[in-house]
């Protein structure tokens, strides 16, 4: 510290600061940053203390941990991406008078989207084996694929299938054939 | 002097490469000062305030390679505001006025415009090579200049800049001419490009040897890319995604196998893991692989990855691998010598994806290991220790610890004893980054040990002014130290002046330096320039000398106060 303590030069120190502050140093500081950072001297006492008390948050932290800010842009990017934008697709299904959107990024798996759109569509799929599509529904759910091709949803890992799908067609009974749907 | 005639000197020189080494030679007498400077093509300025580009000129005609860095490091990490500076174009600008025939430029952290990369593009008619590493204040538009007016270009190589994207068709500006390109890295960019663009420039650049390609970029144009290149020795994968069944996942994974040439990859910003096992034929001559910026691998998808590398050097990784993972590295790459782990998710101690076990395994299993940076959410004295053991061969050692003020979190005690044994046993340290719950004790191993270290980086350690003073004084070859939230103040900052002229620079952020002190410093050194940047918008310059300095950046400078600074930079 820059003052002595036992001349205690403190009481009749000239300083800027709002009273009773005394603990406080004189910093020419950005306070821009979060609203609850940690100034300086709550990290130095944060540093002292016992390990039971917590240290300040990363997040609070201007400019830590030490990633140039490219990376971190990049990484919270995918992580934003991943966690907002919503993969909405429509969906039609032979019959009915309007399509539906659905936002794919909501299910985890097939069975809990095929759930949806039964509640949405009010029909049951099939049971599904790799050999022979759907078995036991007149409808089967399928989708176009970035080339453009029709194809059968459900062989192919849920990640892929929800990358490539652009959107989705319930088909009915006669027009399934093709598709491997024993009726 | 002289018991040659100037061009046999002259000719001994050409193999003197080094900048240190012909910094040397210029400073045996006269005569070879005079031999030097016109026979220097290559000139490396690590601070561009340091010296002005008349002088540059001035001193080198024969000037064709040209490397400046700019901003200080920690701007890196958000901590100097935006329009600090660090602007390129009074460089380019008096180049391009002078007779030099610049051939090749290289920046680190600096302010590029558009109209500088324009005024770049069209005055130097042998320009060869431009290298942006961190840079920003250009766009697309910009690079669309390079390539529409350099002739010859052959390489064009941008590292992670901000570069603002106009969704142009700035890679349709290389003409049909060009076809001299041999690097290629536009990694960085995050807007679309137009693909049959760029298949015809390659296609037309036999020599290309390195191509990275930007996210945008899809595995079927990669495949196409690949079968028009399969001399790349370095590759930048954008996209990899793609179902496996395919036809086009086919013909990549024939395509691959004939890219033997391929040492160095890198990539996968947007990846299927389940494509990863076309890569394998080419991972057994891999001496690079990034993938840092590859979040959608998992630990296990690394790890399968890494099983076949087995002649790799240097590894960029996000801390998924996990312990686990590194301990397969160890025992799979016998030939690593530059491993980095950067963490996936920075702000959330969640899943403690790595720790000093994943470290110990590495520093076990890697003989040739010499340059680490580590993120991980703890470390041991133990862990240390038992690194400084296994390896002694370390120039550049950079441990983060998530949480910066975390003990040993089996000791509780602090990581001084850890970090003093490193710098025992690794003699030829050249750069340190310490983190964690730190004393001064740990300051006065590194000045007792620390004799080669060049570059020092501290944040939220020590206890007094002599931990600085321990630096200072024990580590000759210093010449940048950072330091950012440590109580350090005025009388280790002016203990001794002198010190800085032998150091490139001194940052010194939220430590305990008083404004009187940064004058009583500039006062008494002419040869430095000390920067106060204050941002906050109150405060004005007359006030108390017993001020807490917030941000003090100091280098030296053969040129006095610069005059681009900004308002809320007070050069004393």
């Amino acid at each position: 510290m820059v003052f002595e303590k036992d001349l205690n030069l403190d009481a009749t120190e000239l300083r800027l600061g709002l009273p009773g502050s005394s603990e406080e140093s004189l910093r020419i500081s950005n306070k821009r940053a979060l609203p609850d950072m940690n100034d300086d001297s709550g990290v130095a006492a944060a540093k002292k203390c016992d390990q039971e008390t917590a240290p300040p948050t990363k997040a609070q932290v201007v400019g830590w941990p030490p990633i140039r800010s490219y990376r971190k842009n990049s990484l919270q990017t995918k992580k934003t991406e991943a966690e907002t934008s919503g993969m909405y697709v429509k969906v039609s299904m032979d019959g009915a008078p309007y399509l539906r959107k659905i936002d794919l990024k909501v299910y985890k798996g097939y069975p809990e989207l095929f759930k949806a759109l039964e509640d949405m569509f009010k029909f049951k799929v099939g049971k599904y084996s790799e050999r022979e599509g759907y078995n036991g529904s007149e409808f089967v759910p399928t989708y176009e694929d970035k080339d453009g091709d029709w194809m059968l949803a459900g062989d192919v890992p849920w990640e892929m299938f929800i990358n490539a799908c652009k959107r989705l067609r319930i088909v009915r009974g006669s027009e399934a054939r093709g598709l491997g749907c024993v009726v | 002097m002289n018991y040659f005639p100037d061009e046999v000197v002259e000719h001994v020189f050409d193999f003197i490469t080094s900048h240190k080494d012909r910094n040397s030679v210029s400073l045996v007498c006269k005569s070879w000062y005079k031999i030097e400077r016109y026979s220097r093509q290559r000139v490396f300025i690590g601070n561009c305030y340091s010296i002005t580009p008349q002088r540059l000129i001035a001193r080198f005609p024969g000037l064709k390679s040209l490397t400046l860095k700019g901003k200080p490091h920690f701007a890196d990490f958000n901590l100097v505001p935006h329009d600090w500076g660090g602007f390129v174009d009074p460089w380019i600008k008096a180049l391009a006025k002078s007779r030099i025939g610049l051939e090749e430029l290289r920046l680190k952290r600096m302010v590029v415009s558009d109209d500088s990369l324009e005024l770049l593009s069209k005055s130097f008619p042998n320009f060869k090579s431009l290298v942006l590493v961190s840079c920003d204040g250009f766009t697309t538009d910009g690079v669309a200049a390079i390539a529409a007016n350099c002739r010859f270009l052959r390489e064009l190589d941008l590292q992670e800049n901000e570069v603002e994207d106009h969704r142009g068709h700035w890679l349709s500006c290389f003409p049909e001419s060009c076809t001299s390109l041999v690097s290629l890295n536009f990694a960085c960019l995050k807007g679309e490009i137009n693909l049959a663009s760029l298949e015809r420039l390659v296609a037309r650049s036999p020599n290309l040897k390195s191509l990275r390609l930007n996210r945008v970029v899809p595995l079927d144009t990669l495949q196409k890319l690949l079968m028009r290149a399969p001399q790349l020795v370095d590759l930048g994968i954008g996209s990899y995604v793609d179902d496996p069944s395919s036809e086009v996942f086919s013909k990549l994974k024939a395509v691959i196998q004939l890219c033997n040439s391929i040492r160095s990859l890198s990539g996968f910003l947007e990846v299927a893991p389940c494509c990863m096992s076309a890569i394998y034929p080419i991972c057994e001559n891999l001496t690079f692989l990034n993938l840092s910026y590859a979040p959608g691998l998992q630990g296990n998808d690394l790890t399968k990855l890494v099983q076949h590398c087995r002649k790799l050097q240097r590894l960029w990784i996000l801390d998924c691998i996990g312990d686990k993972g590194l301990g397969v590295v160890a025992s799979t790459c016998k030939e690593l010598q530059e491993l980095r782990v950067f963490p996936s998710d920075p702000f959330d101690a969640g899943n403690a994806a790595v720790t000093e076990e994943g470290l110990v395994l590495i520093s076990a299993g890697c003989p040739k290991l010499n340059s680490l940076l580590y993120f991980c959410h703890q470390m041991t004295n133990a862990a240390l220790i038992t690194v400084a053991k296994n390896c002694t061969n370390f120039i550049r050692f950079r441990l983060c610890i998530l949480d910066p003020v975390k003990a040993d979190p089996v000791t509780n005690q602090p990581l001084d004893e850890g970090f003093g044994a490193i710098v025992r046993s690794n003699k030829s340290l050249k750069r340190l980054s310490l983190s964690g719950l730190l004393t001064d004790q740990v300051f006065l191993y590194i000045g007792m040990y620390a004799k080669k270290l060049e570059m020092l980086s501290i944040a939220f350690a020590g206890d007094s002014n002599k931990g600085m003073l321990y630096v200072l004084n024990g580590c000759k070859k210093l010449r940048k130290l950072e330091i950012r939230d440590c109580p350090f103040g005025d009388v280790a900052l002016l203990e001794d002046m002198g010190k800085y002229e032998t150091m490139r620079s001194l940052w010194m952020s939220s430590c305990e330096v008083t404004l009187g002190a940064c004058k009583i410093l500039a006062k008494k050194m002419s040869s430095l320039n000390v920067e106060i940047i204050n941002e906050s918008e109150q405060l004005e310059f007359s006030l108390d000398d017993r001020l807490l300095v917030d941000k003090m950046y100091l280098y030296r400078t053969l040129v006095g106060h610069r005059k681009d600074k900004p308002e809320y930079v007070l050069l004393l």
